[in-house]
């Protein structure tokens, strides 16, 4: 097959930021460990009590060692259960400090979810029957609304929190 | 090829069935993409407690599914009737596969409108929508297959009297085109029909949601390529005819649909990144096969401009852009198309952040995505299809597109691009800011993110309205065109090879190597990973039907 000589320059050029391209997402992914959220652990959705992290007490914001955090959350049509507060209230605002490590982990007990940190880089699917997780740090101060992304039923505009990064 | 001389009408009725489905359907998706744009403004209530769901339901199956669908099936059978021929039987299995699409779409649609499958077009486990939905979808891809089949069948009797010809180049296309929405759609069918249909009816108490979602996006990534590829037919083989030049390279332009037939399925992965149970290691095998469709798409892009200098030097347009300033510009068949073409730019600029393994996180579920696919389906790909209705319509009813006509159509593209620029440069920035996609109007907890995420709502709903005005022109041009224009014979414009091109290499004919390849690397890319999601099944899940409002 015949190729213009100007083609062949056009693609030599196409190909090679192709190429040079994937070498970067590719360096990224396998030597700096930057590969989207992709847990194997599986659950029961019927029973996501029975797992350590999803029992009711152990749901909400834990200070793991010095500067990081777990946030254990359940998510259900059309709500984040993020823990009760002193009071026996549902939490609704997860509160970290500035520069903090946190480990988000969320299950949901019936329909698939999403879950993103809008203006950070949690952004994850909620599938029944799996965990999801990741860990990030919290770089800069403000409020941060956490909206459901995944399409979970009438009321999917109405399931939401909020994270506030305090200075 | 007789491309002056008009279809039997026998033939024309069917081809034109298939417009009228089309054109309904613009009408109606659209009023819903209106509706849904008004309402996320804030300003306004959807009145009659009608479901923001169920409308965005209704837009997403009728623009997604239906109007795509058919105008496909129609304008191929066209091309097939003109290339290739199509005798009476093959005629009546045609109509056997519209009437099977068209019931498929009303069951769906009923189902939808009457509040029992507001699931959204992507139909996500564990909701369960009412059987009836997902028997009319199962429907429109069976009657689809009737005319691949047809398609198939034509191209081979084509063959059997031309020995050793080869075969049109549309024909050629059509072909690929049809091979690959059947391996593709093999993937939803298995899960309609294994999974979802048993489940919904109880005869299956419960449902693997990841095995699912995989089936889904093995035939979702190649979809978008079944609504591309028709109007890649168009630039490549009808485009150069309407400025008045030749095809540029017979074999570079099936090459291109070679390839795109292989690396458009294995890659349904990168509609994924972000799920859990998948390993990283297989999406990222994904997102390399994902970006081959660089190569077809740049070789497309060197040709189509490559036409355009050949055909305006040869016509004595001198300088380094003589030839670019002496386009048909005020030819709507040019026009429409043309501006689907630069539209193409920024959208697949959009599609390489979608793809790539981390860029992906920050967009995923973002309106960004719906503002992306608006640029190139609801761009390129619809007004390439205008571009076509413009000539085609009044040729299969033998009538002519009027410079009146062709005025309006005009004034149809230049809203077109008005309204969409401002809606989906919109949702792009939203998107980015972390607005969601397909979410109902909300303040959340309010806060200036949110108020942020508002304003440019109010923009979508501008660019919304703007669109709107663009199709209810549009219904108005092809009404005309269908029953009103005066009578005449629209020129069915297809490009010829240059008299000296080079001859095409017989191996670009070889159906079982390039279908071969393209099983080859479907089975290489989701073997494992499927064997992986079967193995490590978590507990099925329960049919959900409250959260929808059933």
């Amino acid at each position: 097959m015949h190729l213009h000589k100007y083609e062949k320059i056009w693609l030599t050029f196409g190909l090679g930021s192709l190429a040079l391209f994937l070498v970067i997402i590719g360096f990224a992914a396998f030597w700096k460990g930057t590969h989207p959220m992709s847990h194997i652990e599986t659950i029961d959705p019927q029973n996501v009590e029975a797992h350590e992290s999803f029992k009711p007490e152990n749901l909400g914001l834990r200070e793991v060692a010095e500067g990081k955090y777990a946030v254990n959350i359940v998510a259900s049509a059309f709500n984040y259960n993020i823990g009760t507060d002193a009071d026996g209230k549902p939490v609704k605002k997860i509160r970290v400090p500035k520069g903090s490590t946190v480990l988000f982990q969320i299950t949901t007990k019936d329909v698939v979810h999403g879950f993103q940190v809008a203006g950070t880089n949690v952004n994850m699917m909620v599938e029944p029957g799996h965990v999801s997780r990741l860990e990030t740090v919290m770089k800069n101060a403000g409020e941060f609304t956490v909206v459901c992304n995944e399409y979970c039923g009438i009321g999917h505009h109405q399931m939401f929190a909020t994270v506030e990064v305090y200075e | 090829m007789l491309k002056n001389t008009l279809f039997p009408k026998k033939e024309a009725r069917l081809y034109m069935a298939f417009m009228h489905v089309t054109f309904a359907s613009l009408l109606i998706g659209g009023l819903m993409g209106l509706l849904q744009t008004l309402s996320r403004s804030g300003q306004f209530k959807l009145p009659f407690g009608i479901n923001y769901y169920t409308i965005l339901t209704v837009h997403g199956v009728i623009l997604g599914l239906v109007l795509t669908t058919f105008f496909i099936v129609g304008f191929q059978f066209a091309l097939m009737g003109k290339t290739v021929g199509i005798s009476d039987k093959q005629r009546k299995w045609g109509w056997i596969a519209f009437w099977t699409m068209l019931i498929g779409t009303i069951i769906a649609a009923t189902t939808i409108l009457v509040g029992q499958a507001n699931v959204l077009y992507t139909f996500y486990a564990p909701l369960r929508a009412h059987a009836a939905f997902y028997i009319g979808l199962a429907l429109v891809i069976v009657g689809s297959w009737i005319a691949v089949f047809v398609n198939f069948r034509q191209l081979y009797v084509w063959k059997k009297a031309n020995p050793g010809q080869k075969s049109p180049l549309l024909a050629f296309m059509v072909t690929i085109n049809m091979a690959m929405w059947f391996i593709a759609s093999l993937g939803v069918a298995t899960s309609v029909l294994v999974q979802f249909i048993p489940w919904s009816l109880g005869y299956a108490a419960t449902i693997n949601v990841l095995l699912s979602r995989t089936l889904f996006w093995y035939f979702g990534h190649p979809l978008v390529y079944f609504w591309l590829l028709p109007a890649y037919m168009a630039w490549y083989a009808i485009i150069p005819k309407i400025i008045g030049g030749k095809l540029f390279s017979d074999s570079l332009a099936r090459m291109s649909f070679i390839l795109l037939l292989m690396f458009s399925i294995p890659v349904g992965f990168h509609h994924q990144l972000t799920e859990p149970g998948i390993d990283p290691t297989w999406k990222f095998i994904q997102v390399v096969l994902t970006f081959m469709v660089v190569i077809p798409t740049l070789m497309t892009a060197f040709s189509i401009f490559a036409t355009f200098e050949i055909t305006g030097r040869r016509k004595g347009h001198k300088g380094l852009f003589g030839w670019f300033k002496r386009l048909p510009w005020k030819d709507v068949r040019f026009l429409a198309p043309f501006i689907g073409m630069v539209a193409f730019i920024p959208g697949g600029a959009g599609g390489i952040v979608n793809a790539s393994h981390q860029m992906n996180t920050l967009i995923h579920n973002t309106i960004w995505v719906t503002g992306h696919f608006h640029l190139t389906v609801a761009t390129t790909v619809i007004l390439t299809f205008f571009g076509i209705a413009y000539w085609l319509v009044p040729h299969l009813t033998g009538r002519r597109l009027t410079p009146k006509l062709n005025k309006l159509g005009i004034i149809q593209t230049i809203i077109w691009t008005v309204g969409m620029t401002i809606m989906s440069t919109s949702m792009h920035i939203q998107g980015l800011l972390g607005g969601p996609r397909r979410s109902d109007f909300s303040n959340y907890a309010g806060g200036e993110q949110v108020s942020t995420w508002i304003s440019y709502q109010v923009a979508q709903a501008v660019g919304g309205t703007i669109l709107f005005i663009g199709i209810i022109l549009m219904i108005y041009i092809f009404i005309q065109l269908a029953f009103f224009a005066p009578r005449g014979i629209q020129e069915f414009p297809i490009a010829e090879e240059e008299v000296d091109a080079d001859p095409t290499p017989k191996i670009l004919e070889n159906w079982y190597l390039w279908i071969g390849i393209t099983v080859a690397l479907i089975l290489f890319a989701y073997t494992i990973p499927v064997i992986d999601i079967i193995k490590h099944s978590p507990p099925g899940s329960l049919p959900f039907d409250w959260p929808i409002g059933r």
